[in-house]
């Protein structure tokens, strides 16, 4: 890891920047650390959710006679037992969803729309039982046909998912039904006018699968309703006020009557923001009189019901001058939205051409409905569609203009004052600085040797969100500071939001004690998604430090007999004339002066600071077989002020090891009836140890001017360079240009084929 | 319903004697019926290696084992893998690189990693990364777990001199 810092007068910090132990790392290295699945309640239940065996049919009856007569079964609950939910639009975090769309999801009401979509559940005694009686309920379906390909699902034949759905067409609603959700348009310029003004020009169709987030720990949900109608909920969530917001809408039931205790959580990547579980465990535990109900999740129902990011159909045309300016760009963007809509299209066409300085741009993006899962936010969602077309087009641009991919996106790259093609102007950004230090790096300076060896690069750019936040903190009489958040630590947020009330206190990192509170015990927070979390939340710790110093400052006056402008406070030192104090010295003293000493803060940041990355990639392809081997990685990211480099370290890292495995070997493999046929591990695959060299990574710190420490989001970026940096790479290494991901030892050989005629 | 049956083990140095149905797999009951929960459920078909435990020196995915077939066995669990005086060097590896984000995969890691270095106390690379294919992390990106394990090989090394 290397970092290099722009800012010429660099703050000196004294947490901020280091690498303290991350306060939880013990728990979590002895198996202590209790993740959601590891709960065990007094009396609990064991749930299960029965789902379709089919991708699209009504559903004419379900008969659960035989399941509730089994012996050990305690309740089982279909959508009968859900309201009727309204038909509105509801913020649940990196996108918006239809509540009754949500109900339907997390129970089928009329129709199944996807290859494992929930149709009822059951609460037994154990396990073994729950699956043996969930056998026993019998659905009766009427088979209806599968729409499974973005381009089929938007002819004005097809089958229809969602009857009373109307297209949302550039803002007015169609009047017929449609599997296409939305077409939204950006357009700038006159992109006639710039293609003519090219002296080269490029245009190729992409095609890109669905894609899970992969986290290691399946959804899970444990609930325990009471006589009294108040509910506790422990579930691996990104965030907990979400579910309490979902379940509260989808059961019709007050918030306040809702506690959610998010535990330990095992992955998230944009995967564990809706809800799926929470309301059913709800149902039970109500139905079987009041008993605790824990449901988790096969690996096979994560797979089929879960998560998955958009596969794609996109049509990009881009355009350049003899000198290598971008003229114009043309793009067509259809993302499979799955059962629902809310694809990350408007993610995508926003990410696309994001890092570049275009004139005339016109994009357009349809949310398509198919019969697959409904999809959910996967880091940085959207972007690595897009960012695949754009980026390989560049890179052919690049070898037509017989231009250094580096030094083309140098010239048409943007930086502070330059307008993104979607509208906003660029406060302090960083891409060129990516691009620099990419140029720069021992990677690239290092020529690549050998027989079907090729070098790959690529960028890629993510808005970044701020949102809502709060943190509460406590002065112990050790000098300690007991800390809570509601943001749910994914990797390591405990930790680099307590340095940022660390800093702000001038005490050590370890003197804080941070902890994931539950929506009962702390302010409002929106997840862990979008980046946020060390930036906002980090936030929300920094007001708290400004004000527990203000009060601080007063006891120490009270002390001194002084004005508490009188008194200065630095690197944990409290100071007026020659007297001295330090932090823990006055925490002590606190009884004496008052009593306890506490503050909270809460922060709504409108805007987050962008983030822009630059991947070089080295591979090596076997043309015998179409193996294609990652040799070199080199990750560069603007990170704005890396708080706990470790981790922003290792973001990158994972970001590169998914976009890998996008890019190399994962995709959802459907039958014609639309049967998900790789549900499991062995046949999802996913990148392992071997897979991989070891990851460079270079932070460049630009700081956020919209961040009190400089912070940007880190998490997202990182995954969307990656598969057009590896086609990028595979295009130099044997000449052949990919246009699908993800790109299969079985499609080079293929592409190998045909290119030798 | 499933007539249980008495098994007796050894678990992290102690003698267990618990009851389980013989469907049970060693993960559950470790699990549901032991209180050993740091070994995860990631797949419950042996492609994760977030249930690895060591079972006569062998590592297992006790997802892949019946609670049955431990009869009269040795086994180490991540309970077991610290000491009353302190972490394994493993387990401080693990924290002083980073080699962790959201921590569910670990376990399995520390565990899989043990068993390698029992046997071979000084690995290349190569044979960290070969051996640890078996266990799937979708945080790190790997990079920081092969040199936590590697560093930790080190000092084994140093304090068995």
């Amino acid at each position: 890891m290397s970092t290099i810092s722009v800012e010429e007068q660099e703050k000196q910090y004294r947490v901020i920047g280091k690498t303290p132990l991350r306060h939880d790392g013990t728990d979590k290295v002895t198996g202590r650390a209790q993740y959601g699945a590891d709960i065990r309640l007094p009396g609990m239940l064991y749930g299960v959710v029965l789902r379709s065996p089919h991708a699209h049919a009504r559903i004419l009856f379900i008969d659960t006679s035989k399941a509730e007569a089994y012996p050990g079964v305690r309740a089982v609950v279909t959508a009968n037992d859900m309201p009727d939910v309204e038909s509105k639009i509801a913020e649940i975090g990196e996108g918006s969803i239809n509540l009754r769309h949500q109900s339907n999801n997390v129970l089928a009401k009329d129709k199944v729309l996807y290859f494992g979509h929930a149709v009822a559940a059951v609460a037994a005694v154990n396990i073994h039982v729950a699956e043996e009686a969930a056998a026993l309920i019998e659905v009766k379906y009427e088979l209806l046909p599968p729409v499974l390909d973005v381009r089929m699902a938007m002819k004005d034949d097809s089958a229809i998912l969602l009857n009373d759905l109307r297209t949302d067409e550039l803002g007015k609603k169609g009047d017929r039904p449609s599997n296409i959700a939305g077409h939204y348009q950006i357009q700038v310029g006159d992109i006639e006018k710039g293609f003519q003004a090219a002296s080269v020009i490029v245009e190729r169709e992409f095609f890109t699968s669905m894609v899970h987030q992969g986290y290691i720990e399946p959804q899970n949900a444990t609930a325990q309703h009471n006589p009294d109608g108040q509910i506790t909920i422990w579930c691996s969530t990104q965030g907990s006020f979400g579910v309490r917001e979902q379940t509260a809408e989808i059961l019709e039931i007050p918030i306040s009557k809702i506690r959610v205790i998010p535990m330990e959580i095992g992955g998230g990547f944009g995967g564990k923001v809706g809800v799926y579980l929470e309301p059913v465990a709800v149902l039970l535990s109500r139905k079987s009189g009041n008993r605790p109900v824990k449901i988790t999740m096969s690996r096979s129902d994560v797979l089929a019901a879960t998560g998955p990011t958009s596969g794609s159909y996109l049509k990009v045309k881009m355009g350049a001058s003899s000198d290598g300016k971008i003229t114009a760009v043309q793009a067509l963007l259809a993302y499979e939205a799955g059962a629902f809509p809310g694809s990350p299209v408007g993610g995508g066409m926003g990410v696309m051409f994001a890092p570049y300085n275009i004139e005339n741009a016109l994009v357009d993006g349809y949310d398509v409905l198919v019969n697959k899962p409904r999809t959910a936010a996967y880091r940085a969602p959207g972007g690595s569609n897009a960012a695949f077309a754009c980026e390989t087009l560049i890179d052919e641009l690049c070898q037509k203009l017989e231009m250094d991919p580096i030094a083309f996106r140098l010239l048409n790259g943007v930086k502070e004052g330059d307008r993104r093609v979607d509208g906003p102007v660029y406060q302090r950004i960083g891409f060129l600085e990516t691009l620099e230090a990419a140029q720069n790096s021992p990677h690239y300076q290092e020529p690549l040797k050998g027989p079907n060896r090729g070098r790959g690069v690529a960028s890629g750019f993510w808005y970044n969100y701020g949102g809502k936040s709060s943190a509460s903190a406590s002065v112990n009489s050790d000098g300690s500071v007991s800390l809570s958040t509601g943001s749910v630590d994914i990797g390591g947020t405990r930790t680099s939001i307590a340095m940022q009330l660390a800093e702000g206190l001038g005490i050590p990192a370890e003197s804080i004690r941070p902890m994931v509170a539950d929506t009962d015990a702390v302010g409002y927070t929106e997840g862990t998604y979008g980046s946020r979390t060390t930036f906002a939340t980090g936030w929300a710790a920094y007001e708290v430090s400004k004000l527990l110093k203000a009060t601080l400052l007063e006891r120490a006056a009270l002390i001194w007999e002084t004005a508490s402008d009188q008194i200065r406070y630095e690197d944990g030192v409290f100071a007026c004339g020659d007297k001295q104090m330090t932090f823990a010295e006055l925490a002590r003293r606190l009884d004496e002066t008052g009593g306890p000493v506490v503050a909270s803060a809460a922060v709504r940041p409108e805007q987050s600071g962008p983030a822009f990355a630059t991947h070089i990639v080295d591979v090596e392809v076997d043309p015998e077989t179409g193996k294609v081997q990652i040799l070199r990685y080199t990750a560069v990211q603007d990170a704005g002020k890396a708080i706990y480099p470790n981790y922003v370290e290792s973001q990158m890292q994972g970001g590169v090891a998914q976009g890998v495995g996008w890019a190399l070997n994962e995709e959802y493999l459907y039958d014609d009836q639309g049967r998900l046929v790789n549900a499991s591990w062995l046949d999802y695959r996913m990148p392992v140890t071997l897979d991989l060299p070891m990851i460079d990574s270079i932070i460049v710190e630009v700081p956020n001017p919209g961040h009190p420490y400089g912070v940007r989001g880190v998490g997202e970026v990182p995954i969307v360079p990656p598969p057009a940096a590896v086609a990028n790479a595979i295009y130099h290494a044997i000449g052949v240009r990919m246009n699908i991901l993800p790109m299969t030892p079985a499609r080079i050989v293929a592409e190998l084929q045909q290119q030798k005629g | 319903m499933n007539k249980k049956v008495q098994v007796q083990a050894t678990i992290n140095g102690e003698e267990v004697e618990f009851l389980c149905e013989p469907r049970q797999s060693l993960l559950e009951v470790l699990r549901e019926t032991l209180g050993l929960t740091g070994a995860k459920e990631g797949c419950n078909n042996g492609n994760c290696g977030a249930c690895n435990i060591i079972l006569d020196g062998a590592l297992v995915n006790s997802c892949l084992v019946l609670a049955v077939e431990i009869e009269g066995r040795t086994l180490t669990t991540i309970e077991g893998i610290a000491t009353p005086q302190g972490l394994h060097p493993l387990q401080e590896k693990f924290i002083s690189h980073a080699a962790l984000q959201c921590g569910f995969c670990t376990p399995g890691f520390i565990v899989a990693s043990k068993a390698l270095l029992d046997q071979n106390p000084d690995p290349s690379e190569a044979d960290v990364r070969q051996w640890l294919a078996g266990n799937l992390c979708r945080c790190t990106g790997y990079d920081r777990i092969v040199r936590a394990v590697l560093d930790a090989a080190q000092v084994l090394q140093e304090k068995a001199v």
